[in-house]
């Protein structure tokens, strides 16, 4: 089976600054990946570089066994297959929720707006948030707005999806039904690339788990493995800090 | 003396030299005079209400028209200088810096008269019309760097949840960007109505035909008929009630943006 995502020698640059060193890691089809590392270790680039919202110096990204840096490849068509969730929600403040979940639909995907309305009232639905439909985003909480965001990215029919420190913009009580979202949603198979402060979520919800730093996989393995018995000195020393 | 009693004193103060010139006002002006030379009922009879359909009328159409051909120009213009292509953004700021450098009177008069010269034909309009596009030309320069401006503070992370969700280029600029710049530009560009509204009094110095008159050159041509200042006192008046509406829906609109955020 081809691997949803596989990064190869991954370089990339801002300037002068190598922000990534060399990466090399594999997500398989279902499986959820998480990724922690201290701050300006490159995680969110790493992520970014994936859906080339950042443009990677050098290195091959593949989606689906497809070279997404080939100049190529249709980015709009890649990218509505991959579906990416923001540490600041991005919901667009001028539309309601309904509104929120169909404008890609419609405009990317060509469906009818009675198809991307029927979508997006069931995604609503699966992140409890049914009622909402017609609220604008201003009225949400933040807990609300990132369930939002991660219905607006389901309703494209991702094939995998895309989470940068989806939950540390919220208020710690908003924390829970966010992580009950995403859980599910792992639950369901749906293949998963979460960088994450949440060492609990990473532990139980995680097949995987990349530690980052200084713009290098430093080390990666079970979750639980590498939590409780981290073999680099990197690793332990950013654990004691964070558990 | 306790701080609040200072504080009344000079209160009381302030007052009471408002009170003297608005009396020295009354007693110094002479209001017969006034009268008679800006609140005159027959010479009022006589431009009315050709002052309104004409004059108020022309000034309106003029506006809207340079309004909206500026606002078109403008985008176009904003977009240049927001382009990555470098010629685009240098065509866009020399344009921009030209126009903003020149008095507005100087460009309708070039328009109106150096341009057919040079370019042998006149434009379209006559030199009315030459004149109404200076305005747009003028105006657009100063409306591109109020729409680059609110384009800009739309948040970054807006155009990547659009771009990541599959959306060009294009249909995230017209679906993302633009409706949240319209939002934050329309107070300043309402300034700029304002400010091209007065502007049109300018338009006369094309020369214009009959019944092309706006609102000030309808009253100067009234006053100057009439030897009187109540056509002047009219026009001032008839300014008012177009601009006084408009900014208090800025003042208004600038107070609900400041809430929201
Ligand atoms: N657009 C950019 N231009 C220049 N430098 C950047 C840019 N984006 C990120 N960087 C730099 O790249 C490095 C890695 O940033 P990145 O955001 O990937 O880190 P991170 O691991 O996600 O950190 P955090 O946990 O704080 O989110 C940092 O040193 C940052 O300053
Ligand atoms: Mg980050």
């Amino acid at each position: 089976m081809t691997a949803a995502i596989e990064v190869r020698d991954l370089h990339k640059y801002f300037g002068e600054n190598e922000v990534l060193k060399g990466i090399d890691f594999t997500v398989e089809q279902g499986q959820v990946v998480c990724v922690i590392g201290p701050s300006g270790s490159g995680k969110s680039t790493l992520l970014r570089c994936v859906n080339r919202l950042e443009e990677p110096t050098s290195g091959v990204v593949l989606i689906e066994g497809e070279d997404i840096t080939d100049p190529e490849v249709d980015l709009n068509k890649v990218r509505s297959r991959i579906g990416m969730v923001f540490q600041s929600f991005n919901l667009f403040p001028h539309m309601t929720v309904l509104e929120n979940l169909c404008i890609a639909q419609k405009r990317a995907k060509k469906r009818s707006k009675a198809e991307a309305e029927q979508v997006a009232r069931a995604n609503l639905e699966k992140v409890g948030l049914s009622d909402k439909v017609d609220a604008y985003p201003a009225h949400l909480s933040g807990g609300q707005q990132q369930r939002v965001a991660i219905a607006r990215a389901l309703s494209m029919d991702p094939d995998m999806m895309l989470f940068d420190e989806p939950t540390s913009a919220l208020d710690p009580e908003l924390v829970g039904d966010v992580l009950d979202v995403m859980r599910r949603l792992a639950g369901e198979g749906m293949t998963m690339m979460v960088v994450t402060h949440e060492m609990g979520f990473a532990r139980e919800v995680g097949d995987k788990l990349v530690f980052m730093d200084g713009g290098v996989i430093v080390e990666e393995g079970v979750p639980r493995e590498v939590l409780t018995n981290p073999q680099h000195v990197r690793t332990q020393q950013f654990l004691s800090k964070v558990l | 003396m306790k701080r609040s009693t200072k504080r009344r004193l000079r209160h009381g103060a302030l007052y009471a030299l408002l009170l003297g010139a608005v009396a020295a006002i009354a007693l110094l002006a002479d209001w017969k005079a006034i009268q008679t030379n800006f609140l005159d009922k027959d010479v009022l009879a006589s431009i009315w209400p050709e002052i309104v359909t004409e004059g108020a009328r022309n000034t309106v159409v003029y506006t809207a028209i340079a309004f909206v051909g500026g606002l078109v120009l403008a985008l176009a213009l904003a977009l240049m200088k927001l382009s990555p292509v470098a010629p685009y953004r240098w065509i866009a700021t020399a344009y921009i810096e030209f126009f903003r450098g020149l008095p507005v009177l100087i460009v309708i008069i070039a328009f109106a008269f150096a341009v057919p010269i040079a370019f042998g034909s006149t434009l379209p309009g006559g030199s009315r019309g030459a004149a109404v596009i200076a305005l747009i030309a003028v105006s657009a320069a100063y409306m591109a760097e109020t729409l680059r401006a609110g384009i800009q503070a739309v948040p970054k992370g807006q155009i990547e949840a659009a771009r990541s969700l599959g959306m060009s280029e294009t249909r995230t600029l017209v679906s993302v960007v633009l409706p949240q710049a319209v939002r934050i530009v329309i107070p300043p560009l309402t300034n700029e109505f304002v400010l091209l509204l007065k502007d049109t009094s300018l338009i006369q110095v094309a020369g214009v035909g009959l019944g092309e008159s706006e609102l000030t050159n309808f009253a100067s041509d009234n006053l100057n008929i009439t030897s009187n200042g109540t056509p002047l006192l009219a026009a001032a008046i008839l300014y008012l009630i177009i601009t006084l509406p408009l900014t208090r829906v800025v003042a208004y609109l600038e107070r609900r943006t400041q809430k929201a955020r």
